[in-house]
């Protein structure tokens, strides 16, 4: 299809993009399904489903060591996940793409291998105010094992990074920064690359938390240049249980292993074991082969409508968003980011988020309310959580209509 | 103070909800409506020792104890949680304390309470309740140790 086309598709007749998914095709309390929760996960095209269903019927099998057909063919459709992620997001090579189970997961091999490893008494991580819990939790661990320090960027009140205040933080203790490249909770892009840049001039090593950046931005962890990039397969159309960890190999060689077992072993006896190279040191025990193998058809997904024009559908779609919501008197977008993606996240005078959600639960839609695990945010914007709602490529402008209309529905039966 | 039994309350309840039907919003409505109707629970009372927090909403609960009956009051930060634990004040507050240890409240499966806030606050629910019995069973404790 040509790019004007699919352009077309998406915007104008997004039944064609939809009836990929099954699952949007139903009703909910009544209502046709309108899913706004896509910063939490997406839903997944017919492909990945189909992929996940062809494994188990026709070629499932233990990878990697065993010599038979089926173990083969198991073996070649997971290693060819490993080279789509590769070329995704461009890293040199397959060494440098390790599986894990989730964005979180990724963090934490980070956190318990190079950070134990490399961490010592006085060092600091850098992160910042909008962290995910995912990036809070996983340093705080480490650090108090280590005698280090965490320093905190803050964020402004339209919700970005105050950079200068990163700039004061970074110091020849700096060890390592970890930042969010899209906040889940109010959709801000952050300058990545100016960080990255910085933090090396420093000395330090970077990792970005792109859970909530790698369906829709631009991905080049060459150009980034940054040391890790953490993501996950449910968050772009891909199943559960998988995640990506991107890591520079000279790094990755210099870490440990942090789980033992199967797989990540070269031999082992009772005094000594060696361990198997990249990126297999890294992925003890049978691996999450069904959903990764799934996966490899939800990036194909993406590469097909191809990027940019899901990210300009997506644009498209928080710029009406933005319009339709914040005419609504009572209402206040929390982040108001001048690089931001499609995450709105609000709150409503006189209701709380919760029963915002409850209510447009009862309507058919589905958004998501709460702190979205980022407590310190939540308390810097002075709120307990806010309504959020997050759009995906099959979402469309009628279902932001009819998403005010309700939340005026709501707001006037609350004031009578 | 009640004058009327548990379950009669709670058959109560039930024809209230089945006017409703089946429409969702309808039903989340009225149980917001039913919430502000909740007296207001004086701010002396809304103390961490009363409070029952769940992930998104928090309930303070208070309970004394009238002439071995059992009197509450409650709140929540949320307008959906007030109303759903203002049936419970309703159906319990100014019970015998022997009643309440003893109800079977019926009427929250009857009204189709777990579809319409989830079998996760359903639990939320059911904890309240369980609650509820431990204060009338305390309450009741004591009173036998000072007779």
């Amino acid at each position: 299809m040509s790019e004007r086309i699919l352009t077309e598709v998406i915007s104008a007749n997004p039944a064609m993009i939809r009836k990929q998914f099954p699952l949007l095709d139903q009703q909910v309390n009544g209502n046709p399904l309108i899913y706004f929760d896509n910063a939490a996960t997406t839903q997944k095209p017919v492909q990945v489903i189909d992929a996940i269903d062809g494994y188990y019927r026709g070629y499932n099998a233990n990878i990697h060591r065993g010599i038979h057909t089926l173990a083969e063919k198991a073996t070649d459709a997971f290693e060819q996940t490993r080279s789509v992620v590769r070329s995704f997001m461009n890293a040199s090579s397959m060494e440098e793409v390790i599986f894990t189970y989730g964005t979180t997961d990724s963090i934490n091999l980070v956190a318990q291998s190079f950070g134990r490893k490399f961490l010592e008494a006085g060092d600091e991580v850098i992160i910042s105010e909008m962290e995910h819990h995912s990036n809070i939790v996983p340093w705080q661990m480490v650090c108090a094992e280590r005698g280090a320090r965490l320093k905190i960027i803050p964020v402004n009140d339209a919700g970005e990074l105050i950079m200068d205040h990163f700039d004061q933080l970074l110091s020849p203790r700096t060890k390592l920064v970890s930042i969010v490249h899209v906040s889940n909770s109010l959709g801000t892009i952050n300058p990545v690359a100016e960080i990255i840049r910085k933090a090396h001039l420093a000395g330090a090593r970077v990792l970005i938390d792109g859970a909530q950046a790698a369906a829709h931005l631009p991905l080049d962890v060459q150009e980034l240049d940054c040391d890790f990039y953490a993501f996950s397969s449910h968050k772009m159309f891909g199943p559960t249980g998988v995640g990506i960890l991107y890591g520079k190999k000279d790094i990755l060689n210099e870490m440990p292993p942090y789980r033992g077992g199967g797989e990540m072993i070269r031999e082992v006896t009772f005094e000594k074991t060696t361990y198997n190279d990249l990126p297999f040191k890294f992925e003890a025990g049978t691996p999450n082969i069904a959903d990764v193998i799934g996966f490899r058809t939800a990036l194909e997904f993406i590469l097909e409508i191809s990027k940019p024009l899901i990210l300009q559908h997506e644009r498209a779609l928080l710029a009406h968003a933005h319009e339709r919501l914040s005419k609504i008197e009572g209402l206040r977008i929390i982040g108001t980011a001048r690089e931001k993606l499609g995450v709105v996240s609000f709150i409503i005078e006189d209701l709380h988020a919760f029963d915002i959600g409850m209510l447009l639960d009862a309507a058919g839609i589905a958004i998501r309310t709460g702190h979205h695990c980022t407590q310190p945010l939540m308390k810097r914007f002075g709120i307990e959580g806010t309504a959020r709602i997050s759009f995906s490529v099959y979402n469309t402008f009628e279902e932001i209509d009819f998403l005010t209309e309700r939340l005026l529905k709501i707001i006037k039966i609350k004031r009578r | 103070m009640s004058d009327k039994s548990i379950n009669r309350i709670q058959d109560e309840i039930i024809e209230e909800f089945s006017i409703l039907g089946n429409d969702m919003e309808s039903i989340v409505f009225y149980i917001m409506e039913l919430g502000d109707k909740l007296e207001l629970l004086e701010d002396k009372f809304k103390v961490d020792s009363n409070l029952i927090k769940g992930c998104q909403s928090k309930v303070w609960l208070n309970a004394e104890v009238e002439d071995h009956k059992l009197i509450l009051n409650a709140d929540s930060n949320t307008d959906i949680t007030r109303g759903l634990i203002s049936l419970l004040v309703r159906t319990l507050s100014g019970q015998s304390l022997d009643d309440i240890i003893h109800a079977d409240l019926y009427f929250i499966e009857k009204i189709g309470m777990n579809k319409v806030i989830g079998s996760q606050r359903s639990n939320g629910l059911t904890a309240m309740i369980k609650q509820i019995k431990l204060y009338a069973l305390a309450y009741k404790t004591k009173l036998q140790q000072q007779t």
